[in-house]
């Protein structure tokens, strides 16, 4: 069954066609194929995983090549999938989380008359995904990643009447196409190196190439994860892509393609071990995307932006973990999943609430809705002990063992993990406040309902898997389960007990937790009020930073002036010269037809004049 | 023989002025004539000068165009004449650009 990792990617990828070609006839029914492929392509992952698993621990890569991709001279590409313990793991959680978000939309959806339409691109970037993590080379790699930008542009505008909507796809998919530059450098790099860019190969041979080579490697392929995953400084395209319907703000950006980028960097653990400079770098980067995420979702009112400020700040801990090394590589994977879990639920709770709030994101609005809306509010209530990290939860081991490694390998790194957990733990409590207790702010038109089953159905599902999560962690299964890939995780050399940093994580936590509650016990200021009186931070964190305005001035502006002056000058320039040269023998021309007077008389002086010269030549060539 | 050249020299400026300055297509036809009988007066002088034949072969071979010409030239004429009822070469100028 090993074999059959390509009929993965077949089915959701022929479902999304069927939709598309099939066209309107298929719109009663386009929603409940796709949901089909994509639970199909999960039942099938299933299989394989038990499958796997029954190997023995050094039998569980297994290649399978569809044929050679192309050929041109030294360079060959294989056309190959790899199905191992990691790629299996995304397998699971692609399709699962993405079969449980396929019967959502189902019910979200329900009224838009784009349906069919929508779950095609679902499934076009469920196929995307899986490409991309189960692909054997780069350059394999490199097309489900550009398949998952293209599903992630089609959705984010997937309301492309609205104006914000069309110009945030935009701007993700213009952000996206820098980190992009990046993975295009480095698969030059590899095939000038190495002469392939099989991921095996690369990897494998990456101790024969310079220190410089792995270091410019890891670079160029982080600032691609940058991009991908929205990590500082090329995040400020996943506040933007909340236009996009609340489950594919669920799927693409917070469980599945936002986290490609920690993919990469664990795929590409033997470039990242062969340098320190690179893994330094991964975990800088994580580090302020993970502070810079908590600060945004502290400030912000609308429930999706917080929702993805924790997206940006949770995938800040997986890059932290992943630039760890082997000590970190497998709890990064182990975090991603749990976050998977608990943020797919989250986005998909959020849904809920809009859904009963008429659309409406701010959540100034709210409170109070524990009582309308039972489940929403328990599984949302789960997802939120989760993400915090409530004991027991998946998110208290996930983020706990992240911040454990971050301690042992710097106690300021470590530290800084830790007041990001108490951070996340008061943004979240913040969120819980102003959605689901304090008094009512609904306005009189709007009448919260709980939502029909088939969305509350898979909310309970991820609620449930936000809980259990943490049991992949029971008896260290998968660190061992990823030992291969991630090579053998010392356990970290603390400073303190290790039960000691668990406890101040849960101080740092519980201190997080009971600021939010105290803040927000009262009533919530509506927006006029609260945007009047607020301090500086709070004020920036609205803002995201500045990071627009900082790249509008850095970027944007200067590339508007370019293109600017290379307008002019193609229209004053190049344009002018053709155009100006036409003009110029036009007014010529002009000037030469006056000579044409019609007159017979005028054309035989000319006549006489011209043979007067030439025998005047000819006596001067005749006398000279 | 300097005579006879002097007169075909005269003959010619009388025709090439005339063609330059009449207007009355037919005066300027009759110039067109004159020029072309000065070059056949010049062509027999400097046969017989040159005591060969080649010179009058070549007035004759004038002549030919010259009848040629009026043919065709006096068919013009006649035919303007009766669209524009004019004979003037001023008139006839509809290829002015």
């Amino acid at each position: 069954m090993l074999e059959l990792s390509w009929l993965l990617i077949a089915i959701p990828l022929a479902g999304a066609a069927l939709l598309l070609v099939w066209g309107k006839g298929a719109d009663r029914f386009g929603h409940l194929i796709a949901t089909a492929a994509s639970a199909a392509a999960f039942v099938l992952g299933l299989i394989m995983f038990v499958e796997l698993i029954g190997r023995g621990a050094d039998d569980r890569s297994v290649t399978t090549s569809l044929g050679t991709w192309f050929e041109a001279g030294r360079f060959h590409v294989e056309f190959a999938f790899t199905f191992d313990q990691l790629s299996s793991l995304f397998v699971l959680l692609i399709t699962g989380v993405g079969t449980l978000i396929h019967v959502y939309s189902i019910g979200y959806m329900a009224h838009d008359a784009r349906r069919r339409r929508f779950f095609a691109y679902l499934n076009l970037f469920v196929a995307a995904m899986l490409t991309l993590v189960l692909a054997a080379d780069y350059l394999v790699l490199f097309l489900g990643w550009e398949g998952v930008g293209l599903a992630s542009f089609l959705l984010i505008g997937f309301w492309q009447h609205k104006e914000t909507a069309a110009a945030a796809a935009n701007k993700a998919f213009i952000m996206n196409r820098v980190g992009d530059l990046g993975m295009v450098i480095a698969l030059m790099t590899m095939f000038a190196t190495f002469g392939t860019t099989s991921i095996a190969a690369v990897n494998g041979a990456i101790d024969s190439a310079s220190g410089s080579t792995a270091t410019a490697l890891g670079l160029l392929l982080l600032v691609g994860a940058c991009g991908k995953s929205a990590q500082v400084p090329l995040q400020a395209w996943l506040l933007d892509a909340m236009e996009g319907p609340t489950p594919v703000s669920a799927l693409i950006h917070a469980a599945t393609m936002v986290t490609a980028g920690v993919y990469l960097v664990v795929r590409s653990a033997g470039i990242y071990d062969a340098s320190e400079i690179a893994r330094t770098v991964v975990v800088i980067v994580g580090l302020v995307t993970l502070l810079v995420g908590a600060w945004i979702g502290c400030a912000k009112d609308d429930i999706k932006k917080v929702l993805a400020g924790s997206t940006m700040s949770q995938i800040g801990y997986m890059m932290l973990a992943a630039g760890l090394g082997p000590a970190g590589y497998a709890f990064a994977i182990f975090h991603l999943l749990t976050h998977g879990f608990f943020k797919a639920n989250m986005f998909l709770g959020a849904g809920s609430v809009m859904h009963a709030m008429d659309d409406d994101v701010d959540m100034r609005h709210y409170g109070a809705l524990r009582r309308a809306m039972p489940i929403t509010f328990v599984t949302f209530g789960l997802g939120y002990l989760a993400i915090i990290g409530f004991p027991g939860m998946s998110g208290f081991f996930s983020k706990d063992k992240i911040i454990e490694a971050a301690l042992g390998y710097n106690t300021w790194i470590g530290l800084a993990a830790m007041i990001g957990a108490g951070v996340t733990a008061f943004y979240m409590t913040r969120l819980m406040m102003m959605t689901f207790f304090g008094e009512k702010r609904w306005r009189d038109e709007v009448h919260p309902h709980e939502s029909p089953s088939v969305m509350t159905i898979p909310l309970i599902v991820l609620a449930a898997a936000s809980v259990l999560g943490g049991a992949l962690y029971l008896g260290g299964w998968i660190t061992d389960w990823l030992e291969p890939i991630a090579g053998h995780a010392e356990h970290p050399h603390l400073p303190v007990p290790v039960i000691v940093v668990q406890l101040g994580v849960m101080a740092v936590v519980a201190l997080g937790v009971a600021a939010g509650v105290w803040l927000y016990r009262r009533d919530v200021p509506d927006r006029a009020a609260a945007d009047a009186d607020v301090s500086i931070v709070t004020r920036a964190g609205r803002h995201e930073i500045y990071t627009n305005e900082v790249n509008g001035a850095l970027v944007v502006l200067p590339v508007r002036y370019l293109t600017r002056l290379l307008v002019w000058l193609d229209a004053r320039g190049i344009d002018g010269t053709v155009t100006g040269t036409a003009d110029r023998i036009g007014e010529a021309s002009q000037q030469l037809r006056r000579t044409q007077t019609g007159y017979v008389r005028s054309y035989a002086l000319g006549i006489f004049g011209g043979a007067l010269l030439v025998v005047l030549g000819l006596l001067a060539v005749t006398l000279a | 023989m300097t005579e006879y050249i002097t007169l075909s020299f005269l003959l010619f400026t009388i025709g090439a002025v005339g063609v330059l300055v009449r207007r009355n297509a037919i005066v300027v036809f009759m110039c067109v004539e004159l020029m072309l009988n000065a070059t056949n007066l010049a062509f027999v002088s400097f046969a017989r000068q040159h005591g060969n034949l080649d010179g009058q072969t070549a007035a004759f071979f004038v002549m030919v165009v010259a009848a040629a010409e009026v043919v065709i030239g006096l068919a013009i004429i006649v035919s303007i004449y009766r669209t524009r009822r004019s004979t003037s070469v001023d008139e006839a100028n509809l290829l002015k650009a």
